[in-house]
């Protein structure tokens, strides 16, 4: 057999190196930013100084007047440009409410950032010093920065709503409820616990940034944004501003992280594509880093109540949850639905049979939120860990024996839960088993049994949390149950060139995650071609006009296996091809290596190059088959993915200061099979510090007037590289069953499993004291107040 | 993170600075490192209409050994300060300080003479040299004069400093193997000390000073009396927020500051007595 191509002896599950890395190492990747636009007109907004006011009068005449000022509109001016309001794609209930919410703001402002004027100027110094003879007259009113305050509706922010309170989702099981009071009354052991969300800042690297170009001929505009969604934004941005749909194109330059930020369709968006069709010149904005903090939306921010029943031997029989959520002032795209994304997850990795589960989400006079890495799924893992946590130490039991005594087994999977959904597998026990290992918990335990003791200033603690992350976000139908606008399936498309290089057109968005590499060594592997003869297109609609973009760790189990199944349709076409050429029976055809071979006749071979040319020249095609090696798919998933893992921390913390050290930190994950090892750590590591981050450093903090008192990276405290632990990663795989790859999510799990080990531990190593609970982010001030706290009560 | 427009003038000689300075009077400002100035111009807190580049004063960037005292010119680094053998041997407390400054790219920008200027709290060199009793030379257009560091911290961001004068010369006298600690307590690594302690003891006594502990960096002389006195060290670090007004922030509240600075200064106390 002739073998004509060079590939590795395996690209799959290999550490191949980034081929995304040197252009952005090198800065030769273009952001949107880094543009050149002659002629560019650049927006500069005014900002509501005021949490919530009504605008009494905006004076544009001074800014008007100065040099370089093109135009300046405040949110009336602009009414007549918008053929909608801005969009919310997850009415979760039929009731809820969804106050209209517009590019810049008319009558009031709900919040500090809320736009209430733009300016258009020939440079974006000149834009930024009008904005500020911008004279705007507010009449104050009252902000309203606490949740249950909102929900009091003491004072109403929308005046159309006649209430604060947007909706409430019930997840309830027939038959359940009874039966939930019952368990509860009957139970041995009852957990309840209340748990705050902090809000969040996703602090992208790159703040957002946007350009829209008209052709000045025809009416298509062009919109370059920094953006995870440029499918969904082209959609979104045709229906609100009544632009026919084929006439807008959206594409992303490189792109500097997301977290959830990007997935959106912001007014910026829209103010640069409605205005530079108004003005009919490229009109761009970049947004500042303290603007990106008020105007970019956040993430979390949600009360939790988190209920427990269990039996004498510590089997857990019911959960109940009580969730209040923050909106922030407006619902943007998927605000109202990231309390539903974790759902379904508050009963963890365990065996529960009783659930009940209801969120009622209320608007603010801040920021919006919306999804932010985990979106929902990170908030429903750390209520239950959290409050298994306090089982245990109310039983006195281990905390890793109380879930080994609850976990799901591995004999159970696929394993349907009594929200229906269905658990396609997982090994629970084998995760944190390996992470006890790792983390040499037994060990900690002991040290711990000698370093705590009365008295000494520094205590160990040691802290678990063992997930389920659902991910993917498919199928359709299921998205539809939860009324949620759109699909959850992935386009791809697989092009032989004549020359037998390959294009992979994705309908995935990558902004940080590597799918140029990780696609191509799924083709490379499914066509026994280098990964270096592949090209992988994405990102831009007119050249990848199907897409739902890339969030919600989907676009490896949707979006990679759609490309694994074009590239079966390919090889199935090119078999045909290959079995004509050959004189043989398609049948006695075994396609290896990038060779076609007739079994049993090894000297009877055509490899793919050779089927790429015939099928471009045409000349010698079965009856009826179509010139071009090439396949499409749309792939559906039918089912979510579901990765799991336990992570294991160790801290230690310094009782006179509040100081915690993260002593150690252990993660063991499972997404099945990996494509490429070096991007899986790539995902966890950054994760983890993400979770981590919010147990103990971010927390956007607003005062009593709805102002972010830290809204610069001086003050929001994102941890760098010197104040992390070193990460110990350890991995399982079990594969999924439910797609050829076997692959699960992975760019969510680090996050999900991080805060709840750390608290975990941080309150483990104070238990001692008398302390149970402990606010995130545990900053050495919380932590030293929770002590006196404790103390004081003590000596009481 | 645009600053309003402003006049730019690049100083040779610190002569030429000074004289620039004169010229352009009130709302001319010095740029030496610009790593406190430019943050305060971009979110537009200082609009100067003209800053006078000093960065390139190249006459202003040394450290040379002076006798009794250490004397390092306004334009030194800190990166410099950080790794000077000199410094090293005779005043080590400066040169650890000056490496917990910012991160390292701030070190190669951030001046002696910048941080001692502007006159911050939470800045860790004015405390710094406070604690070690150090002199600051001040230039105008009538010639020098040497302002001690106790006397040169007047409320926030305000120094002895008169607007025309240039700040040229830090004097800091040697510490003869004096025990030393710098103890910087923050959240992450390249932050500004939520509160800092800058302590030394030894045969000629004791000096602590502390960092964001009040509009001014403090000289905690109370626990310097008290050690004189024959008090424990941790009796005495009992008394380290006697001269402090701290104030309340995202950080810290007035008594987790008062707390935090007893503790450290017990801890520091005890490394430079070990
Ligand atoms: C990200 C970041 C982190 C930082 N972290 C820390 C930290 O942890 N600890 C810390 O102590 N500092 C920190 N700094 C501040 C840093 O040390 C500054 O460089 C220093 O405070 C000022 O020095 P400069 O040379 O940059 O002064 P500039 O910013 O150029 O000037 C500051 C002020 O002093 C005046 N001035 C400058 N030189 C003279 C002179 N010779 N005579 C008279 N007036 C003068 C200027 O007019 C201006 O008003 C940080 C800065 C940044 C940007």
């Amino acid at each position: 057999m002739t073998v004509t191509d060079d590939r590795p002896a395996a690209v799959l599950g290999t550490r191949m190196l980034r081929r995304e890395d040197p252009a952005l190492l090198t800065g030769e990747a273009k952001y949107t930013n880094d543009l050149a636009l002659p002629g560019a007109l650049s927006l500069a907004l005014a900002r509501s100084p005021y949490a919530h006011a009504r605008i009494l009068s905006v004076d544009l005449s001074a800014a008007l007047a100065a040099p370089g000022v093109v135009a300046a509109y405040a949110g009336a001016d602009l009414s007549s440009l918008w053929a909608a309001p801005m969009p919310c794609a997850w009415p979760v209930t039929a009731d809820m409410k969804n106050p209209a919410h517009y590019p810049v703001a008319i009558g009031k402002a709900a919040y500090v950032g809320d736009a209430v004027a733009v300016v258009l100027a020939t440079s974006e110094s000149a834009a930024r010093d009008a904005v500020e003879l911008i004279d705007v007259q507010y009449e104050p009113l009252p902000a309203v920065v606490d949740l249950e305050d909102a929900l009091s509706d003491r004072v109403v922010i929308h005046d159309e709503l006649g209430t604060n309170k947007s909706y409430t989702w019930d997840l309830k099981i027939e038959d359940h409820e009874g039966a939930i009071d019952e368990a509860f009354a009957s139970a041995a052991h009852v957990v309840k616990e209340r748990y705050v969300q902090q809000r969040l800042l996703p602090m992208a690297m790159e703040p957002r940034a946007v350009a829209a170009v008209p052709q000045p001929f025809g009416g298509d505009i062009t919109l370059y944004s920094s953006t995870q969604v440029p499918h969904i934004l082209k959609i979104m941005s045709a229906i609100t501003l009544g632009i026919p749909e084929h006439q807008v194109r959206v594409t992303t330059p490189a792109v500097g992280g997301g977290f959830g930020s990007k997935l959106n369709v912001y007014a910026e968006e829209l103010l640069c594509l409605a205005l530079a069709r108004k003005h009919k010149v490229p009109v761009r904005w970049n947004e500042e880093r303290t603007e990106n903090a008020v105007a970019t939306i956040h993430g979390r921010g949600q009360i939790q109540h988190m209920e427990l029943a269990a039996d004498a031997a510590g089997k857990i029989t019911a959960v109940r949850v009580r969730i209040l959520g923050d909106m922030g002032a407006y619902l943007q795209l998927v605000t109202p639905g990231i309390p539903l994304l974790g759902a379904f997850l508050y009963a963890g990795v365990y065996d529960i049979p009783l659930y009940d589960f209801s969120c009622t989400s209320v608007f603010t006079t801040l920021t919006p939120t919306d999804a932010y890495r985990g979106a929902g799924r990170p908030e429903a893992t750390y209520a239950i860990e959290r409050a298994v946590d306090t089982l245990a130490r109310q039983m006195g039991i281990d905390p890793m024996e109380l879930r080994k005594r609850n976990f799901i087994k591995k004999e159970q999977f696929p394993y349907t839960a009594m929200t229906g959904l269905v658990y396609d597998s997982g090994n629970h026990l084998a995760a944190a088993e390996k992470a006890a290992g790792l983390a040499d918990y037994e060990g900690v335990r002991a040290r711990q049994a000698t370093q705590n003791v009365p008295g000494a200033t520094t205590l160990l603690g040691i802290g678990q949390a063992s997930y389920f992350e659902m991910c993917g976000l498919a199928p359709s139908r299921v998205l539809a149950s939860l009324n949620y606008s759109a699909g959850g399936w992935e386009a791809a498309t697989v092009r032989v060139l004549p020359t037998n290089k390959i294009q992979v057109v994705t309908g995935t968005a990558p902004h940080g995650q590597g799918h140029e590499t990780s696609w191509s060594m799924i083709v490379a592997d499914k066509l026994g071609v280098s990964p270096d003869d592949i090209d992988v297109l994405h990102s831009d609609t007119a050249i990848a006009p199907l897409g739902l973009d890339t969030y919600g760790s989907r676009s490896l189990p949707v979006g990679g296996v759609a490309i694994a199944m074009a590239c079966d349709k390919v090889i199935d076409k090119a078999k045909k091809i290959a079995a004509h050429q050959l004189e043989a029976n398609e049948d006695d055809l075994e396609f290896s290596g990038g060779t076609f071979t007739v079994k049993g006749s090894p000297g009877k071979t055509m490899p793919l190059a050779a089927i790429a040319f015939e099928a471009f020249t045409a000349h010698n095609l079965p009856d009826g088959l179509e010139p071009n090696l090439e396949a499409h798919v749309t792939y559906d998933p039918p089912n979510f993915s579901w990765p799991f893992g336990t992570h294991i921390c160790t801290v230690e913390v310094d009782t006179e200061t509040g100081q915690v050290t993260v002593l150690q930190y252990v993660a063991v994950d499972d997404c099945g099979n990996q494509v490429n090892p070096l991007i899986v750590e790539g995902q966890v590591h950054g994760g983890v510090i993400q979770g981590l981050a919010q147990a103990l450093f971010e927390e956007a903090v607003y005062d009593d007037d709805g102002n972010l008192k830290n809204a610069s990276l001086a003050e929001y405290l994102v941890p760098a590289a010197s104040d992390v632990p070193g990460l110990t990663l350890g991995f399982t795989v079990t594969p999924s069953p439910t797609n050829q790859l076997g692959v699960k999510g992975i760019g969510e799990a680090g996050t999900i499993g991080a805060a709840p080990a750390v608290i975990n531990a941080v309150v483990d190593a104070l238990s001692s004291l008398g302390i149970t609970n402990m606010p995130m982010p545990a900053s050495p001030h919380t932590v030293w107040n929770a002590i006196q706290h404790a103390q004081n009560g003590a000596s009481k | 993170m645009i600053p309003a427009a402003f006049e730019y003038v690049r100083a040779g000689s610190a002569a030429e600075a000074i004289s620039l300075i004169g010229e352009h009077g009130e709302e001319a400002k010095f740029l030496a490192g610009g790593h406190s100035l430019l943050p305060l111009m971009k979110l537009r807190l200082a609009s100067p209409s003209v800053l006078v580049d000093i960065g390139r004063v190249g006459d202003l960037s040394y450290i040379r050994d002076a006798g009794d005292h250490i004397a390092i010119g306004a334009l030194t680094r800190h990166m410099d300060v950080e790794t000077s053998a000199l410094l090293q041997e005779h005043v080590p407390l400066l040169a650890h300080a000056a490496g917990h400054v910012g991160d390292p790219q701030v070190r190669h920008r951030g001046t002696m003479g910048g941080t001692i200027a502007h006159a911050d709290p939470a800045s860790d060199l004015p405390a710094t040299t406070l604690a070690l009793g150090a002199t600051y030379v001040a230039t105008g257009p009538n010639g020098s004069r040497e302002i001690a560091a106790a006397d040169f911290y007047q409320g926030f961001l305000e120094s002895a400093l008169e607007p025309d004068e240039m700040l040229t010369e830090i004097r800091v006298p040697k510490m003869n193997g004096a025990g030393w600690s710098f103890q910087k307590f923050n959240r992450r690594a390249q932050d500004w000390a939520i509160v800092g302690v800058a302590a030394w003891r030894g045969a000629a006594g004791s000096g602590v000073a502390l960092v964001n502990m009040g509009s001014t960096p403090v000289l905690a002389t109370s626990v310097s009396a008290a050690l004189a006195g024959g008090a424990s060290v941790s009796d005495a670090a009992q008394l380290a927020a006697s001269e402090a007004e701290p104030q309340s922030d995202l950080n810290a509240s007035t008594e987790y500051r008062t707390h935090l600075a007893k503790v450290l200064v017990r801890r520091a106390l005890e490394q430079a007595s070990a």
